[in-house]
């Protein structure tokens, strides 16, 4: 019982029913809550296990709920939305969880429904998941057959509607406030912060959204109590983290280990370290949108206070690993493109800056490269600081940017002919 | 207040404002892009970025956006430190990358907010080597052109299109730097506002059409306060002339009046001034003569011995109106007005002029919590009222939303909150009305029925407000929803006006605001058929059906008719019969039937070529000033009445020289216009002893307009009857807010330095708005319940109820000559309700035959959903004009 969330996966890499699901102990914890814990008692027990966002921020989830408001007079209908929306380069952990075990995800969200009191909940399932979303679909309808959503769960009275809402695919989607706006049929733009979908979030009502694994790790806890939570962990913050390494090496993948695993465990034992011929130059800890560490960190332990203090994020924890063979300049530049094709176009630094720093990027590869490429690219990650623009895709872009111009700034002036008067 | 600190200077600030309003309001100087005074705040384009320190200790501070931040006590910011600097040019530089750079061949070269920001940030060298991206152009009909190349993406556009104006057919489409705003296919856009595009866009995305049309760079113009003379809300414009052509009417900030904001109509009808219905030569029975001939003649019917009278116009100003009163005597002077329409004016003044009401500003309009809106489609009779009203909608969610401690700037946040809500809003009219979509609940009927509901609405406020007798439980239940809407608010507006032709819905809209203003005034909107209509009302003269009357009677020799065509008054028939049987000597600046027909007709000027007063809606007199010396024997109205006076050896002007003289004279005969020669530039005003230029200052760059024939300029023509001068000289800073000709000032060529004429940005005009109100309420005034409610409507057999129906677009007479506007005028029809065609067997497009008022039309018919049952609504001024409505008529299918 050391991996709550994808021990009980199938090996064949299919999904589980509702009665497999049940079998290994699925909706006891729904069955134990609605019985016996008030929504308090059951924020109390999130917030003690030390539960945080496993989609790149890390909030403490206990907290973030309890911005809800909360009480007779709270505003009304409340709704509790799963970000499903996993589309940055490199991250498919979700993805194992939402095919395999939907249950798993439609428990935790009805019980992080209950704690808030919500009445209403979406399923923002990227387009491309098309067999998630088949076996979401399915689940859900054992899940109404069964009582364990709709009206009076268990014969409680709570009432919970859960549905499921393919998005129609932009990055931005995966944003919270972008996925509100794109729920609601408008644009993903990020919206201004406060105030905050806790307090005004879909149809300006409270809003609480979850990453899927954060949700998947809430069954457990209300299982097991916030102390077992606490002990799976190596790290101040509870539970295990679902970590991903992809790039060169010979076996790419993700895997549940304990929170606080160092990189080189993950790199090694379960990716197997580099393939043959290919050595190890650094990696983004946290996927595209963080910065690069270098064989120097790989035994910071990836958790949130470690991979911080070592100058990155651990982000959503899947690592992409870049080695001796390709290009940094090629790698960042396929990250900028897809950044740039993926701003949403309102505020000017992300919108103007990143096409910018992808074209300054394919021009040195191109053997386009002018002197001052360097310093327009380091101005670019200034303009694009955090603050400086209206959410955080673009401080997330340069992040792996101004890390390797950090590291491999020699890979970058190679690229930058010598200019005639010199 | 609050105390903060830029660049270590400390500052008065409101702390209920952001940082980049109180910058700006202080006299400072931030550049900004996507932030609106109207619109507010959603941190999109990054360009107001300023240091911001946590305390004096604080060396390092952070890059925060100004428009984002509040003005709390204490802040300590700093627009001058070098990053913040740094990142201003920068964000420039980012916006420049995709532009194209065009400003010599661009319509907003000179007047552009993105040229004035990027000099203002230094920003000069262009470091983006890479192609731009393109965008194919949308056609969006005859007021605005389309540009998107030179978009950098401020999303202003769809904020006041959408957000503010509540148009759909706007909208931003696809991302990152390929953001395209525009229509979902080309076609005209819908919204009666899209004008302001033209001067919320801050370059040259979205430009006036009319203006291309006869295109002049900003400094090229000649341009003076002006008036909008096409509905009666008074509307302040600035009108630019070149070379003699009236070249376009730009916004005129009044923060008690229009604000930032004007309809399509109000932008784009001005051009009726160029086109080729204008009179500019004297006519004797429609041929054309000399000015010397004609006055000779017309002298001759104006003798001592004649007996003759004066026919004044809603449509023209006090001076001149009050020139033709004085010429032929109050007893011999009529207002111009149809019998019907001056009963309308005459019991809304009444309303107005009594206890317990008041007469709102549009300002306090848009501010409004509530609104009851009776038998007037605000949308098509008084467009920027209606724009008004979609603000007074928001207000109560604004307020509910502002709980959650957002600052009323925030306008990204607030929106969130507020999503889709609306705060009360009640529509009664006899047709479907474009805010319905907005409307708590709207429902249809007769006028008299509409009248009923107001009156109930009445009697649930006040159970001492008679009852209405024969009221239907959902008339009632309707009433007592309105009546508790309205009680709960705390700023409600009833809206009404002559639109619906009936007195009983004016008397009932008076009756709600009567109820209502028992413990507080309360406001009562009037909008009026034309620009002056109440200040022919406060005139107090006869109505143009006694005119007919008294000619009929054989009692009159001569008619002197201003500014009016008799044929938009009364039947055919009538107007045939006194142009016959009286020598008519028409004054007006266009031609028209009265003008053909008139022994004598004489070339006034326009609004644009005249000056003089006008009384608005909300009784507010303004006024307008001449923009341009016209060519040939075109005069002023009051003008020509001296000449003609002068000539036919009467003295009754011979006192009188001058609109100022006129307005004195006016002031002293009628009291109510008393106030108007203290409160309204006189022509001896002067700033520092000079006049105020029309003309930019030679320094902007303003060409030698006949280089090409002699670089000697022309002596510029004299002004003697205003405070401003046909001329570059003059008084070359910011004049008292009535004689504001332009806005401009150093570093802010664009609209956009409008901030520094606001005692403080988004407020008064420094020094207070222009205008006069001449109605308050009358302590001691009328204030008795009316006790006439009509009976129920009842629907005839045969026979329909034929009632008035307006367009933006049409029902005005000026604005309609507009070759633009002309563009968007509908086609004459018959609107019928759906049950009533299916009776009738009549579809779509089928002719009808309606007869009444003597006269026989046959008009397609348009199947509306919206139409009270029994009712056929006729477009004013399109289908039919000069008939006395509501009145029955048998309908016919041909």
């Amino acid at each position: 019982m050391d991996r709550p969330l994808t021990g009980d996966l199938r090996s064949d890499g299919g999904v589980l029913d509702l009665a497999a699901y049940e079998k290994v102990g699925g909706y006891e914890a729904l069955h134990k809550v609605v019985r016996e814990m008030t929504p308090a008692d059951v924020l109390k027990e999130v917030t003690d296990s030390r539960l945080r966002g496993r989609g790149g921020a890390g909030f403490p989830t206990g907290q973030k709920w309890s911005f809800v408001p909360m009480g007779d007079d709270a505003p009304k209908p409340k709704f509790l939305i799963a970000n499903a929306d996993e589309m940055e380069p490199g991250t498919f952990k979700d993805r194992m969880i939402l095919e395999g075990n939907p249950h798993l995800l439609i428990e935790g969200m009805i019980l992080s429904a209950y704690t808030i009191q919500a009445t209403n909940g979406y399923i923002f399932l990227r387009w491309a998941y098309k067999v998630a979303a088949e076996r979401i679909t399915r689940a859900l309808a054992e899940a109404y057959d069964k009582g364990y959503l709709g009206k009076n769960i268990l014969g409680s009275d709570y009432s919970f509607e859960l549905h499921l809402h393919t998005s129609a695919g932009r990055y931005m989607c995966g944003e919270e406030t972008g996925l509100l706006n794109a729920l609601e049929g408008k644009r993903a733009n990020p919206r201004a912060k406060p105030p905050f979908p806790q307090v005004s979030g879909l149809w300006g009502k409270p809003t609480i959204v979850q990453n899927v694994e954060t949700l998947c790790n809430v069954p457990p806890i209300l299982r097991h109590g916030a102390q077992w939570y606490l002990g799976l962990s190596r790290s101040e913050d509870g539970g295990t983290k679902i970590y991903g390494v992809s790039g060169k090496v010979r076996r790419p993948g993700a895997w549940e280990m304990p929170l606080g695993t160092t990189m080189r465990e993950i790199l090694e034992r379960r990716a197997r370290g580099m393939r043959e011929g290919h050595s190890f130059r650094g990696v983004l800890p946290g996927g595209a949108s963080t910065d690069f560490l270098v064989e120097a960190h790989l035994d910071t332990k990836m958790d949130y206070g470690s991979v911080q203090a070592a100058g990155s994020r651990l982000g959503t924890g899947l690592m992409i690993v870049l080695d001796d063979k390709t290009s940094v300049v090629g790698m960042v530049l396929n990250l900028e493109r897809f950044f740039a094709q993926e701003s949403c176009g309102w505020c000017t630094p992300c919108r103007d800056g990143l096409p910018w720093t992808a074209r300054i990027l394919q021009g040195l590869l191109e053997g386009r490269g002018r002197p001052g490429d360097l310093e327009r690219l380091e101005m670019q990650t200034r303009m694009m600081g955090p603050g400086n623009t209206f959410c955080a895709l673009a401080p997330g872009a340069m992040e792996p940017l101004q890390s390797a111009l950090k590291y491999f700034r020699e890979d970058f002036e190679k690229l930058i002919p010598k200019s005639d008067a010199a | 207040m609050a105390t903060i600190y830029v660049d270590d200077r400390p500052y008065e600030v409101d702390p209920g404002k952001n940082l980049l309003e109180e910058c700006l309001s202080r006299g400072l100087d931030l550049p900004y892009f996507c932030w609106h005074p109207a619109l507010g705040s959603v941190g999109a384009c990054r360009q107001c970025a300023v240091k911001q320190y946590r305390d004096e200790n604080d060396q390092r501070g952070r890059i925060v956006m100004a428009c984002m931040t509040p003005a709390m006590d204490g802040a300590r910011i700093s627009i001058r430190d070098k990053d913040a600097a740094q990142f201003r040019a920068g964000i420039i530089e980012l916006l420049m990358s995709n532009h194209p750079h065009d400003c010599p061949v661009c319509d907003e070269g000179g007047e552009c907010h993105l040229q004035d920001m990027t000099v203002m940030t230094g920003h000069n060298y262009r470091g983006y080597r890479f192609g731009k991206r393109t965008f194919r152009n949308q056609e969006l009909g005859p007021f605005i052109n389309h540009e998107m190349n030179r978009c950098i993406t401020c999303y202003r556009c769809v904020r006041f299109y959408r957000d503010y104006a509540d148009g759909k057919d706007l909208d931003a489409f696809a991302s990152h730097n390929h953001v395209y705003f525009g229509r979902h296919e080309d076609g005209v856009l819908e919204n009666e506002f899209s004008g302001n595009l033209v001067e919320v866009c801050p370059t040259g995305v979205f430009t006036d059409k009319t203006l291309k049309g006869h295109y002049t760079r900003k400094w090229d113009l000649q341009t003076a306060p002006s008036v909008c003379a096409h509905c009666s809300l008074g509307c302040n414009t600035i009108a630019g002339e070149r070379y003699g052509q009236l070249r376009r009417i730009l916004n005129r900030y009044n923060a008690e009046v229009n604000g930032y904001f004007l309809c399509d109509r109000g932008r784009f009808g001005y051009d009726f001034v160029n086109g080729d219905r204008r009179l500019r030569q004297p006519l004797l029975r429609g041929q054309p003569t000399g000015a010397p001939e004609a006055l000779r003649r017309a002298a001759a019917l104006l003798g001592r011995q004649s007996r003759i009278i004066g026919i004044g116009s809603p449509r023209a100003s006090l001076e001149a109106n009050f020139a033709l009163r004085t010429l032929v005597g109050p007893r011999n002077f009529f207002s111009g007005m149809a019998a019907g329409e001056d009963h309308l004016v005459a019991r809304m003044l009444r309303a107005l002029r009594g206890a317990r009401v008041r007469t709102p500003s549009l300002h306090e309009v848009e501010s409004a919590d509530a609104v009851f809106i009776l038998g007037e489609d605000v949308t098509q009779t008084a467009p920027r009222l209606a724009l008004a009203v979609r603000q007074a909608v928001k207000q109560a969610p604004r307020t509910e939303a502002m709980r959650l401690r957002i600052p009323r700037w925030d306008d990204a946040a607030l929106r969130e909150v507020m999503q889709q809500q609306k705060g009360p809003l009640y529509i009664a009219t006899s047709g479907a009305t474009k805010l319905d979509e907005v409307a708590t609940a709207s429902c249809r009927g007769a006028p008299d029925d509409v009248a009923r509901l107001g009156f109930a609405v009445a009697r649930a406020l006040d159970d001492s407000a008679p009852e209405v007798a024969g009221l239907a439980d959902g008339d009632r239940a309707l009433a007592e929803a309105i009546a508790g809407a309205l009680r709960a608010a705390e700023r409600p507006v009833v809206i009404s006006g002559s639109g619906s032709g009936g007195e009983a819905v004016i008397d009932a809209a008076a009756q709600v605001a009567r109820a209502l203003g028992r413990e507080r005034t309360a406001d009562l909107c009037f909008t009026a058929p034309e620009c002056n209509s109440f200040g022919l009302g406060l005139l107090d003269a006869m109505n143009t059906s006694e005119a007919f009357q008294r000619v009929a009677d054989g009692l009159v020799d001569a008619v002197v008719v201003l500014e009016n065509d008799l044929y938009r008054r009364a039947p055919g028939a009538v107007v045939d019969a006194m142009l016959e049987s009286a020598q008519v000597i028409a004054i007006d600046h266009s031609a028209h039937k009265t003008v053909e027909g008139a022994a004598v007709a004489l070339p006034a000027g326009s609004f644009a070529e005249t000056e003089g007063t006008l009384v608005s809606n909300e009784g507010r007199a303004q006024r307008f000033f001449q923009v341009f010396v016209p060519e040939g024997e075109v005069k002023p109205g009051w003008s020509w009445l001296m000449e003609l006076a002068q000539a036919a050896g009467r003295n009754e002007l011979a006192t009188l020289a001058s609109p100022d003289d006129l307005l004195a004279a006016l002031a002293r005969a009628v009291p109510v216009f008393a106030p108007l020669p203290e409160h309204l530039p006189t022509a001896a005003f002067r700033v520092n002893g000079e006049k105020v230029p029309r003309q930019s200052p030679r320094a902007s760059g303003r060409t030698a307009v006949q280089a090409d024939v002699t670089v000697h300029e022309p002596k510029p023509p004299a002004d003697p009857d205003s405070p401003l001068a046909f001329s570059m000289e003059g008084y070359p800073q910011q004049p008292p807010s009535a004689l504001i000709t332009r806005f401009w000032a150093p570093g802010w060529n664009s609209v956009q330095s409008l901030n520094k004429f606001q005692s403080e940005v988004g407020g008064a005009l420094t020094g207070g708005d222009p205008g006069v109100r001449l109605l308050e309420p009358g302590a001691n005034g009328y204030a008795a319940y009316s006790e006439e409610i009509p009976v129920p409507f009842e629907r005839r057999d045969g026979e329909f109820l034929v009632v008035p129906l307006y367009h933006i677009y049409g029902s005005e007479e000026s604005s309609a000559a507009a070759p633009a506007v002309a563009e968007r005028c509908p086609e004459p029809y018959a609107a019928l309700n759906l049950e009533d065609a299916r009776t009738l067997e009549v579809e779509e497009g089928a002719l009808v035959e309606i007869e009444f008022d003597r006269a026989l039309y046959r008009l397609p018919a348009r199947l509306s959903a919206g139409m009270a049952s029994g009712v056929i609504g006729v477009p004013m001024g399109i289908a039919v004009q000069g008939v006395d409505v509501p009145a029955w008529s048998p309908c016919r299918k041909v």
